[in-house]
């Protein structure tokens, strides 16, 4: 594996040896030493253009857990404010010395057409409304481990629920990917306007029904109102879209009891999700995050803990 | 034992050269071993680790050996050293194996298994292993074969087999847990 810049670029084999190598690194997490030397002499960059916590933290921490050297530049506070190009950005960056870039950026393609200028191995960390790659991979992390514990691990035939705004969603693109390559069924829920041009032509069915599709749920995924992206016109009030599409406490009453709910947060509690949604015992949104730094750990791994020329 | 074992035998991949142990003499070596080790540390707390991939069902031959001479139940476990080589770099990327621990090494002795000593290098890795998962009292290495061409400076405290090589030579160990048979074979070249 050289980049990974979408939930496309891998086959099912590959998915399960990166979830897997991600159970044995999560279990760094516990240790009293929370360190591996196996990316040591290696240096990441965090290239991030967009704001973020948790991906930035977690590819850090994931980062140094391994022992590479990490640093992070944002475009707050960096030459990027004084008008610098993003290829002058990356190839300055990229002649320091640096093996992995890791780049959130604003434009779909970004981390794609990065990779055409430096030879560091890339990594899509979220590009505009395109996708979301290691996203998509720790929530099959944490859905795998919710299946596991009910005595399956396939995703063959399990249903899973993407609700909410999918136009502008990086993280429903990747997991609609991610989750067709594993064989799962996958749902999306969300209000016409908020259901891209196109979907006709993507592996899921589509329901407007929040209330029809919940029943026959094993994941729920819960997605973000992007208030950031929204020019309006998308929803008449936050009020109504809480209505037909928030997981209420009514609403929960009539989600299966053996399934789990998930969300990739920032959360925007009381307009998407529910409290006695998002602090339950269905709830799996401290597991994803726990599940992003092993995730990242394996994904780096993976690119940068060979030579691959040999 | 069936003496024609130990004959040359060039055909099928993986069957060349000859045995050197069968499955009666490891059976043997695993027993010898298991009485040298309790006898070494019988007043420890032990924790025997197998190294994977073969490590680990050795690990678990010692434990039931252990169990059959004084009744003692030594917990058993497994430690992946993947992240740990010095030699990561130098081929594709290697997938991960598991690290199991049965219970905490903090105190305990814990006995290293693995299959093949040779330049020693698995084991500095083990013991850098260790080192970031506890703090052990003593730490005893037990080997099935010992084939010699150290690179540095590591012995075992237990040995099955010495077995003198050429480092032209591959020595193989099969277990039925993992393999076909159980026996250690050794030919020419570097066919394994």
């Amino acid at each position: 594996m050289r980049h990974l810049l979408s939930a496309a670029d891998l086959d099912r084999d590959e998915v399960t040896a990166i979830l897997d190598q991600a159970e044995e690194m999560s279990q760094v997490q516990s240790r009293p030493v929370k360190k591996l030397p196996a990316l040591r002499g290696r240096t990441v960059v965090n290239l991030f253009f967009e704001d973020s916590t948790r991906t930035r933290s977690s590819f850090e921490l994931a980062g140094k857990w391994l022992s590479a050297d990490v640093i992070n530049v944002s475009a707050k506070g960096s030459s990027v404010s004084k008008g610098e190009s993003l290829r002058d950005t990356v190839q300055t960056i990229a002649a320091m010395g640096v093996d992995a870039l890791v780049i959130r950026h604003h434009a779909s393609g970004a981390p794609l057409q990065t990779t055409q200028w430096i030879d560091a191995h890339v990594v899509n960390a979220g590009d505009g409304t395109h996708e979301h790659p290691t996203q998509s991979l720790l929530d099959a992390f944490t859905m795998r481990r919710h299946f596991r514990s009910l005595g399956d691990d396939s995703f063959v035939g399990k249903r899973v629920l993407i609700v909410g705004d999918i136009t502008h969603s990086r993280v429903a693109r990747s997991n609609v990917l991610l989750l067709q390559t594993l064989g799962a069924e996958v749902t999306l829920v969300a209000p016409p306007t908020l259901l891209p041009s196109g979907v006709g032509s993507w592996p899921v069915s589509v329901n407007t029904d929040f209330d029809a599709a919940l029943p026959t749920a094993d994941v729920v995924m819960m997605l973000r109102v992007q208030k950031e992206r929204m020019s309006g016109g998308y929803f008449p009030t936050p009020r109504e879209y809480t209505v037909g599409y928030g997981l209420t406490r009514d609403r929960l009453a009539t989600m299966p009891e053996h399934a789990v709910i998930c969300h990739p947060g920032p959360m925007n509690r009381g307009l998407e999700i529910s409290a006695d949604a998002a602090d339950g015992a269905a709830s799996r949104i401290l597991d994803q995050v726990a599940a992003g730094v092993a995730v990242r750990m394996s994904v780096l791994y993976q690119l940068l803990g060979g030579d691959e020329d040999k | 034992m069936d003496p024609t074992d130990h004959g040359v035998d060039p055909g099928t991949p993986g069957h060349e050269g000859r045995v050197v142990l069968n499955e009666a003499e490891i059976s043997r070596a695993v027993t010898r071993m298991a009485h040298q080790i309790l006898e070494a540390d019988h007043d420890a707390a032990l924790v025997l680790l197998g190294i994977p991939t073969r490590g680990v069902p050795l690990a678990h031959r010692l434990a039931t050996a252990m169990e059959q001479a004084d009744g003692r139940t030594v917990p058993v476990g497994a430690l992946d050293i993947t992240l740990y080589r010095d030699d990561l770099r130098e081929q594709p990327t290697r997938p991960v194996g598991r690290t199991v621990l049965p219970t905490g090494i903090d105190g305990a002795t814990v006995i290293l298994v693995d299959d093949v000593l040779y330049s020693g290098r698995t084991i500095r890795a083990a013991l850098d292993a260790l080192g970031d998962l506890g703090r052990p009292r003593a730490v005893r290495l037990a080997v099935l074969v010992d084939r010699g061409h150290r690179e540095l400076p590591i012995r075992a405290d237990h040995v099955g087999k010495n077995l003198p090589t050429s480092s032209t030579e591959t020595v193989r160990v099969r277990l039925a847990e993992t393999d076909d048979v159980t026996e250690v074979r050794i030919s020419k070249g570097d066919h394994a």
